[in-house]
């Protein structure tokens, strides 16, 4: 057959369809094969910057994988500064302690606005007394990437520090000497991202696999210096506590578990970080070994404890956003039944379907509960941002049978009061609150109640436990704020849950 | 009966241990006034003490206050503030002689009598913390009604005894254990061991209640919340004792509802000792 190319040409410009211009008219980067293999690969994270095409007032992003040990924000945001960016919109999944070196760059005028699913130290603090003119945006888990899929948060660069890439962006958390695991957020940033940039300390040969963020989302990739310290992304071990307190919490919070009706073959669970919710996983494991009951898999927010029942058989398998530990990375990189998910997956309300809505139980932590059984764990004590949003609305709402594990006081500061604070999660979505002087069943769950009593759990009401937690400590003083709004807690839906007012000084 | 595994201590002068530690069940309770406590706080402690015991937040744990040694100025106003908040027994520290128990008594007797409360009400424990001590453990157990158990410390014994803390076996401390224990016994009350100081050896821990265990002892001092649990869990009976038990019980009940004078099980006769320690392994197994 005849080659029609005028013809061809005639279509294309009646049918207003670009004609063909040549096999490289629209990718010029294959006519040469360096450009071709190697033009993702930029020199400098200045280089980085300048062809993403940034502008002032616009909107970057950042993941929290390495968690306190994380060198990518802090990096980015200087190298922006010094090349005179104003105004810009950060978006990382969170923000720890190690960002308090954000400030200046707000107070200069760099960062005009943030969202982020938490807020903590000194960075906290000056937030909380009035630092910003626009208020922070606090997001659960689940809730950023619906706010990302919604548009309110349209990332136009996302700078995603990872363990290895190769030259053409298939990266991971998982491969290299500075493994943080799981790339579950950083997922959702590649997939949304208007341009997304790759940082690693570590460029190794192609392919990379696991790609946990794929080449056809990669748009550059920069080696730097440094983009964590891996001793400090660890938030816990998969050793026993030794605290006396977090050990008998645990051990009330496990038999919670046991006795509620979930505690059968096939169970689903998510116990999260810390002293306590690694005792109870442990406990928690005693039972179901002596019980010969496994579970089907455990979500997360992964650490070592939960490693180890996997590697026991007693859970099938893992799906995790996050690896909280250096066990809980080096079972992701090795073992085939711990799977990496993304914060979609994971918890997005809207997601066509998130890994919550299969569990049925999961413990969470709290900095305070109310009579109502409302959670707070974002402002503290005295008013300040110093917490996160974290995945904890997200899988509250979901899961069948929602724990959460706090000492009743905090040095003297009752942690079950008349009215928190700040509601990040509903009481609505919360089942019991185990104390360290008894627990405490939401009146809507009449059956959980009776089971509980039945195992001769120490069940009280959350009035009684309001009232005891006074006695003990006395009425604090109530927070003076102003009538400044200096965050707004969005649930996981995008509706404002509620905001927090700047402390008076 | 009333189990006396665990005697926990608590630094009178630490309101917030005060406030919380009723959350870790130990069986008894013991609030320092003496050796944890400062010279410069030995008022507030005492303050802190009687506002802890007027709450009653230690519900069914049993209440001790270690007061001042009767050689110091602190032990009458001490004796006072416990008697006065209702405490149940009154631990006296370094005891060597009955007449330190006599004059204590007296002095109890006296302020029971000034507040109100039932004369005799309030229980003795004498804590044994030297040669001497020792010596006389037999004639200290049986000095009084109100002495319902000994304790054995070990710390100011050693140092007594010109020696120190071992590993393994602790010869050093054999033979006052062995005779504290048979005062207590003779006199029919409780015997508590020494502490054990590691907080992080739970190992050495274990070993030590081990040995107590065996002996005989009811149960140890302790000096932190996280050794009740190792404690309880040692002392809980095994299930063959426990089941045992239930038929040594269940056949005392059958023979008192029959009126019959002499217990049998599977054709023995069962002695009332026998059922006083199965009542007690039940108990052992109901709080382990």
């Amino acid at each position: 057959m005849a080659y029609n190319k005028k013809a061809a040409e005639d279509y294309a410009a009646k049918n207003n369809i670009p004609a063909f211009k040549g096999v490289f008219a629209n990718s010029p980067q294959l006519e040469d094969i360096t450009t071709k293999q190697k033009r993702k690969l930029k020199p400098s994270l200045e280089d980085v910057i300048k062809s993403s095409g940034l502008k002032n007032g616009g909107t970057i992003s950042f993941h929290h994988a390495f968690r306190e040990g994380d060198k990518v924000v802090l990096q980015v945001v200087k190298k922006l500064a010094e090349m005179g960016f104003k105004d810009l919109t950060i978006a990382p999944s969170s923000l720890l302690n190690c960002h308090d070196g954000l400030l200046e760059f707000i107070k200069s005028g760099v960062i005009a606005k943030i969202f982020t699913s938490g807020l903590r130290g000194e960075l906290g603090e000056a937030i909380s007394k009035g630092i910003m003119n626009t208020p922070v945006q606090i997001h659960s888990h689940g809730g950023r990437v619906h706010l990302i899929q919604t548009g309110e948060i349209s990332i136009d660069v996302a700078f995603l520090g990872v363990a290895s890439s190769d030259e053409f962006g298939n990266a991971n958390g998982s491969h290299g000497e500075l493994s943080c695991g799981s790339l579950g957020y950083a997922k959702v940033d590649a997939a949304y991202a208007r341009y997304v940039a790759v940082l690693t300390q570590d460029i190794v040969e192609f392919p990379n696999y696991p790609a946990s963020l794929s080449q056809d989302q990669v748009d550059a990739v920069v080696q730097v210096d440094e983009v964590g310290d891996p001793s400090l992304i660890s938030v816990g071990a998969a050793r026993l506590t030794k605290n006396p307190r977090d050990l008998l919490l645990a051990r009330i919070a496990a038999s919670v578990i046991e006795n509620s009706g979930y505690f059968k073959a096939g169970f689903s669970l998510q116990t999260g970080s810390g002293g306590a919710a690694t005792a109870t996983t442990i406990f928690l494991g005693e039972k179901m070994i002596e019980k010969n009951i496994k579970a089907s898999f455990a979500l997360g927010g992964v650490t070592g404890s939960i490693v180890d029942l996997l590697k026991k058989g007693m859970i099938e398998a893992i799906a995790d956003v996050q690896s909280f530990d250096v066990d809980a990375a080096q079972s992701l990189r090795d073992n085939p039944a711990h799977t990496e998910i993304s914060a979609n997956e994971y918890a997005n309300p809207s997601s066509k379907g998130a890994y919550v809505d299969r569990i049925d139980t999961v413990l969470l932590s709290a900095l305070e509960v109310d009579t109502d059984f409302n959670v707070n764990v974002l402002t503290g004590s005295d008013g300040v941002l110093r917490g996160a949003s974290g995945g904890h609305c997200d899988v509250a709402a979901a899961a069948n049978l929602t724990v959460i594990v706090t000492p009743l006081l905090r040095a003297r500061m009752p942690c079950i009061v008349d009215c928190v604070n700040t509601v990040v999660t509903p009481g609505k979505t919360v089942d019991v609150v185990v104390t360290d002087h008894g627990i405490a069943v939401n009146p809507n769950n009449v059956d959980l109640k009776k089971r509980l009593v039945d195992a001769r759990l120490p069940v009280t009401t959350i009035e009684e436990l309001q009232k005891k937690a006074i006695l003990l400590a006395g009425k604090p003083d109530p927070i003076q704020y102003t009538d400044k709004v200096v965050a707004v807690v969005r649930y996981r839906d995008g509706s404002v849950m509620d905001i927090v007012r700047q402390v008076a000084s | 009966m009333r189990l006396r595994r665990s005697m926990m201590f608590i630094p009178g002068a630490n309101a917030g241990m005060l406030s919380n530690s009723y959350i870790y069940k130990p069986d008894s309770v013991m609030f320092d006034l003496e050796d944890s406590v400062s010279l410069t706080e030995k008022d507030s402690a005492r303050f802190l003490v009687f506002n802890t015991l007027k709450e009653n937040l230690y519900g069914d744990i049993e209440t001790v206050v270690r007061i001042n040694g009767v050689e110091t100025p602190f032990w009458e106003d001490d004796l006072d503030m416990a008697v006065r908040a209702g405490v149940q027994i009154v631990r006296l520290p370094k005891t060597e002689t009955v007449e330190e128990v006599k004059e204590l008594e007296q002095r109890i007797a006296k302020i029971e009598k000034d507040c109100g409360r039932t004369i005799g009400d309030t229980k003795i424990m004498a804590a044994i913390e030297s040669a001497c001590g020792v010596v006389n453990s037999v004639a200290i157990a049986k000095s009084t009604p109100r002495m319902v158990a000994i304790a054995l410390a070990g710390f100011d014994y050693l140092v007594d005894m010109q020696t120190s803390r071992s590993s393994g076996s602790e010869p050093e401390l054999f033979y006052a254990r062995a005779a504290v224990l048979h005062a207590a016994r003779a006199a029919k009350i409780d015997a508590f061991d020494v502490a054990y100081g590691n907080v992080n050896d739970e190992e050495g821990f274990l070993r030590e209640v081990e040995i107590a265990k065996n002996l005989g002892y009811n149960g140890k001092s302790l000096i932190h919340p996280r050794q009740i649990e190792l404690l309880h869990k040692a002392y809980a009976p095994a299930q063959k004792d426990v089941d045992h038990a239930r038929k040594v019980v269940a056949a005392a009940e059958d023979a008192e509802k029959k009126g019959l004078g002499v217990i049998s099980l599977d054709g023995k006769m069962i002695d009332p000792p026998v059922v006083h320690e199965a009542q007690r392994v039940l108990l052992l197994a109901e709080h382990s």
